[in-house]
């Protein structure tokens, strides 16, 4: 048998600013898949066979947040290879799993290095472990801590989750720091789609254009507890018709049109902005912790035919004024 | 109105249950409370489908058609003309996205 002890790495709980400046990397999106800490067994300070062991992703934020949380603590972590990608969003595709899990129990001879046989895996790794299977595959007992590692402390402290802990939250903050990955998105698509509204139609439909996808992305995430109604396009076409009414009222302003080219003109942003921000409100529910799929497949049926004949009618409408400004009839 | 998450496919099967308290521990939304010395599903229209307390319900009792709820993943799958419900979570894929 091999030595064991000499393959299992070091750790601590300090976040470096080389550690913040990779999360504040992976939070852009940046090198998307390189986000990664070897998988396998570490030891945080001096462990020994009592020690717990904490089950982790191999994401740096995840592996980072568990680790940092851990201060003055002397346990074992295990890192499962998760594709670098978090705890959560791997339980749902199955790689922070029960075949990995007991694969790494195995691999690294964690029952010949602790006594116990109990495992604190991360409550939201849940969706991808059987913990009566990984018992009965590897012996070690599942024992799931809380949803958040800033809880880890209490945690240990009375041996058990409190309900509050147990429940996944999605505070102001969390939302906020989904929002630069949005961004960097939809960047590329607004500016060209900006670019050519300036050529086509000037620098209000433009700036229209950038408005609706800054809404969508920045102030959705933002305000989507506060309103109104459960349906994420629901929210979306109230916050962009919000939105579209002052570029409304600025297009229909111009005295000089005849009365039917001002009210289409009014029309217009009121047909295509809400439909934009209601699209990129229903793709942030994959961000959400709450969407069931059933829910999500639903508000797709429901909301897209609606989505694309209003921003139809819109662009359709645009053209019409387009064709009878050149034709002279405006 | 205007609430498509009222219905979902957790189905609780109480006569199955040995009131391990699993399902109590590992759902993030609170849907199973437990009353005295049984669990019942309380909150169902809460459940985000994640699957947690299905698989780590050892009896069994606990059925539901798990998914990523994530409307771009079922968009992009729709639109490649395969299953919208395998459609998969495309977080970590090239192109990165949704989830952190």
């Amino acid at each position: 048998m091999k030595d064991r002890t000499s393959a299992i790495k070091k750790t601590d709980s300090t976040i470096t600013f080389a550690n913040r400046m990779d999360h504040f990397l992976a939070r852009l999106g940046y090198n998307r898949q390189g986000h990664r800490v070897e998988a396998g067994l570490y030891q945080l300070g001096e462990p020994d066979q009592n020690s717990p062991v904490f089950a982790s992703a191999n994401y740096t934020l995840s592996f980072d947040a568990l680790r940092s949380h851990l201060k003055g603590v002397n346990a074992y972590i295990l890192v499962l290879d998760t594709k670098g990608i978090n705890v959560w969003c791997a339980a749902g595709k199955g790689t922070f799993g029960t075949d990995e899990l007991v694969h790494r129990i195995e691999e690294s001879g964690l029952a010949s290095i602790v006594s116990h046989r109990t495992i604190i895996v991360p409550q939201l790794g849940a969706p991808g472990i059987s913990a009566h299977e990984v018992a009965r595959r590897s012996g070690f007992f599942v024992q799931y801590g809380p949803v958040r590692a800033a809880d880890l402390p209490r945690y240990q402290e009375n041996g058990i989750a409190t309900p509050e802990m147990r429940r996944v939250t999605f505070p102001l903050r969390d939302r906020i720091v989904l929002i630069p990955i949005e961004l960097v998105h939809i960047i590329t698509p607004t500016i060209i789609i900006a670019a050519i509204l300036w050529v086509l139609a000037g620098p209000v439909a433009s700036s229209a254009a950038v408005v609706a996808t800054l809404t969508g992305t920045i102030l959705f995430p933002i305000l989507l507890p506060f309103i109104p109604t459960q349906d994420f396009s629901m929210k979306g076409l109230i916050l962009g018709t919000i939105v579209a009414i002052p570029f409304s009222v600025l297009f229909g302003a111009d005295q000089n049109l005849p009365q039917w080219v001002a009210i289409i003109r009014m029309l217009i942003p009121l047909l295509i902005i809400p439909p934009v921000v209601a699209y990129l409100a229903l793709n942030f529910t994959g961000s959400t912790p709450f969407t069931s799929r059933t829910g999500v497949r639903k508000e797709i049926f429901r909301y897209i035919p609606v989505l694309t004949l209003m921003t139809a009618i819109g662009i359709v409408l645009g053209i019409l004024l387009g064709i009878s400004r050149l034709t002279g009839v405006i | 109105m205007f609430d498509s998450y009222l219905e979902n496919t957790l189905r609780f099967h109480d006569e199955k249950c040995v009131s391990c308290l699993r399902c109590t521990e590992v759902c993030p939304h609170g849907v199973f409370v437990q009353i005295d010395d049984r669990i019942i599903c309380a909150h169902s229209t809460r459940c985000m489908e994640c699957g947690a307390c299905a698989l780590n319900c050892p009896a069994q009792a606990i059925e539901v058609k798990s998914g990523v709820g994530c409307a771009w993943a079922m968009i992009s799958a729709a639109r490649a003309g395969r299953d919208m419900d395998e459609g998969e979570c495309c977080c970590g894929g090239e192109r990165g996205s949704c989830c952190e």
